[in-house]
């Protein structure tokens, strides 16, 4: 009688737990998405923005935003990777080994102000590259190299043992076994995490404000040369991404329409990183079912 | 053991030579001096209670035990003239020549073709045609190929259990192994599956020599020619199956065989 009294109750509890968390999300994604909703048109998400007068966009911002992501990603995942395969099959339990990983550990709970400052050190100052989206892509590596070797790791340590074991047994050596068994198995998860962690940086601030910068110059978006000053492609350029952007109108904006170009954009990031949670879920599934039943 | 190999007038040249063989797991010792000798076209089971060393000592014999950290080794196991221990072994050479089947089915995540076709598609052979041929006779070598012939290229994981450990056992013999270990193949099958397996066991022998560690007696006395009996690290009996189960030497043999403990 008294252990079914206390499971109902520790039942009650749990759904309230969930049904908080669910309110606050639920509520925190509505009013974004409700405030900014009506700013989201074309206009609004391509048009470059204005210092002084109402009506800019945050086209170049959402370029921005991308171009970093895309760049770090570059940079993050075959770094992750290696990582990643190192700790799940080559490090032998260790203190080096533990020293790895307690590294990775305290690099990934780094605040992302502080990698922002190291940045600001390392990429912008000791380069002398001034701000930068190179500088702005490599602070953000930094910032998701531990996350991605993480995923990595942990996506090739689920894989079951026994397949690997069967591998080995059929006298195929390590390496191959890593290529053709362990990584196919750990794809779906390792591109899920990689997307999830690619929303993470889509979103981030703090690790930008030093590195690429709070400006964007004058860009000429028909002009695709990597190596021209006014090319959206030029990495040596400084660039304000979408969420570095928000934090610049709310805190130093002279335009009067502060407070919408804020829940746009707000709307815009959230959305964005929704996008990519989706995105994950979806080509993950497809990604499993592709590699596990047959071609 | 001196008494076995007297009553063994067979001088046949053995598949694997084993001698004085110790194994520790870190500093707990596993195998404690074993003798131990594998004929050609014979299935040699291997029985003991849980913990005896029985998986231990099959996965010594291609090595398999190495990829366990700590694990360290003495003595001989000479196979082919070379001795595993000393010599230096090309593991992928071993492998091929040892193939193994495990306790669980492990087909890979792929389809029926492929599982079959990975093994000789990584030790070279490339054409399509006779991976094919090599698919297909490996298949119908172990009963498999007239139940999955018309969906080879669906996932290996759609198959019953039964079909799986089968499907196991052909990608083993798809690389054209001399020996074929089998870990406790049957263990986590229905009866109908296990009297499959084992039937195709003994179909196998013909071809090849296998040694299967088992939890069950009732089915090394079915299949196996010769039975060893381990007990806590030890080599306690090996003989002729039907001596081991009528008239063993050893007294701790009698009552495992007998059920009275294990």
């Amino acid at each position: 009688m008294n252990s079914k009294v206390a499971d109902r109750i520790a039942t009650t509890i749990f759904y309230l737990i969930a049904a908080t968390i669910v309110t606050v999300l639920v509520g925190l994604l509505g009013y974004i998405i409700y405030h900014g909703f009506s700013k989201l048109n074309l206009d609004f998400l391509t048009s470059p923005s204005s210092s002084f007068r109402a009506g800019g966009g945050i086209g170049n911002q959402l370029f921005n935003s991308f171009y970093i992501l895309f760049l770090t990603m570059v940079f993050t995942v075959p770094l992750g990777l290696g990582g990643g395969i190192y700790m799940a099959e080559y490090a032998r339990p260790g203190r080096l080994t533990n020293a790895i990983r307690t590294c990775i550990e305290v690099l990934a709970s780094l605040p992302s102000i502080v990698i922002g400052m190291f940045g600001l050190l390392m990429f912008v100052n000791l380069t002398g590259w001034g701000y930068s989206i190179l500088g702005g892509a490599l602070a953000l590596t930094v910032f998701n190299l531990p996350v991605m070797v993480r995923v990595c790791e942990d996506a090739l340590r689920t894989v079951a043992r026994d397949q690997k074991e069967a591998s080995l047994a059929l006298g195929i050596t390590h390496w191959h076994t890593i290529k053709t068994v362990l990584l196919p198995a750990a794809f779906p998860s390792i591109l899920t995490g990689a997307i999830l962690a690619s929303g993470r940086v889509f979103g981030e601030a703090a690790a930008l404000l030093f590195t690429a910068g709070l400006t964007t110059p004058t860009l000429d978006f028909s002009n695709w040369n990597p190596f021209d000053a006014t090319s959206p492609l030029n990495i040596f350029r400084p660039a304000e991404t979408l969420a570095v952007h928000i934090w610049a109108v709310n805190t130093q904006g002279l335009i009067p329409d502060v407070r919408e170009v804020a829940d746009g954009s707000s709307a815009v990031l959230i959305i964005s990183v929704l996008l990519f949670n989706l995105l994950a879920r979806w080509i993950g599934s497809i990604v499993h079912k592709k590699i596990t039943a047959s071609k | 053991m001196g008494q076995a190999t007297a009553t063994q007038p067979v001088m046949e040249k053995p598949v694997f030579d084993i001698r004085n063989l110790n194994l520790w797991y870190g500093k707990n010792l596993a195998l404690k001096d074993i003798d131990f000798k594998i004929y050609n076209n014979e299935i040699t089971a291997i029985i003991g209670p849980s913990g005896c060393g029985k998986s231990t000592f099959i996965k010594t014999l291609n090595l398999m035990i190495q990829n366990i950290p700590g694990v360290r080794m003495s003595g001989e196991i000479n196979y082919e003239q070379t001795n595993l221990l000393h010599d230096r072994v090309d593991l992928v050479d071993l492998r091929k020549k040892v193939g193994m089947v495990f306790q669980k089915a492990n087909p890979f995540p792929k389809s029926i073709y492929e599982n079959v076709a990975y093994g000789p598609k990584i030790h070279g052979i490339k054409k399509k045609g006779k991976l094919d041929e090599i698919v297909e006779r490996s298949l119908k070598d172990v009963f498999l190929w007239d139940e999955v012939k018309d969906r080879l290229n669906t996932s290996a994981l759609g198959l019953s259990g039964g079909q799986q450990q089968r499907l196991c056992i052909a990608r083993a013999i798809a690389t054209t192994p001399d020996v074929i270990l089998m870990d406790e193949p049957t263990s986590a099958l229905d009866p109908i599956s296990t009297i499959k397996i084992e039937e195709l066991a003994l179909e196998l022998k013909k071809n090849y020599s296998i040694v299967m560690v088992t939890h069950n007696m009732q089915q090394a006395a079915r299949v196996s020619d010769r039975t060893a009996f381990f007990l806590m690290g030890e080599l306690i009996e090996y003989d002729q199956t039907d001596k081991i189960f009528s008239a063993p030497s050893d007294k701790r043999t009698e009552d495992y065989v007998t059920g009275r403990f294990g």
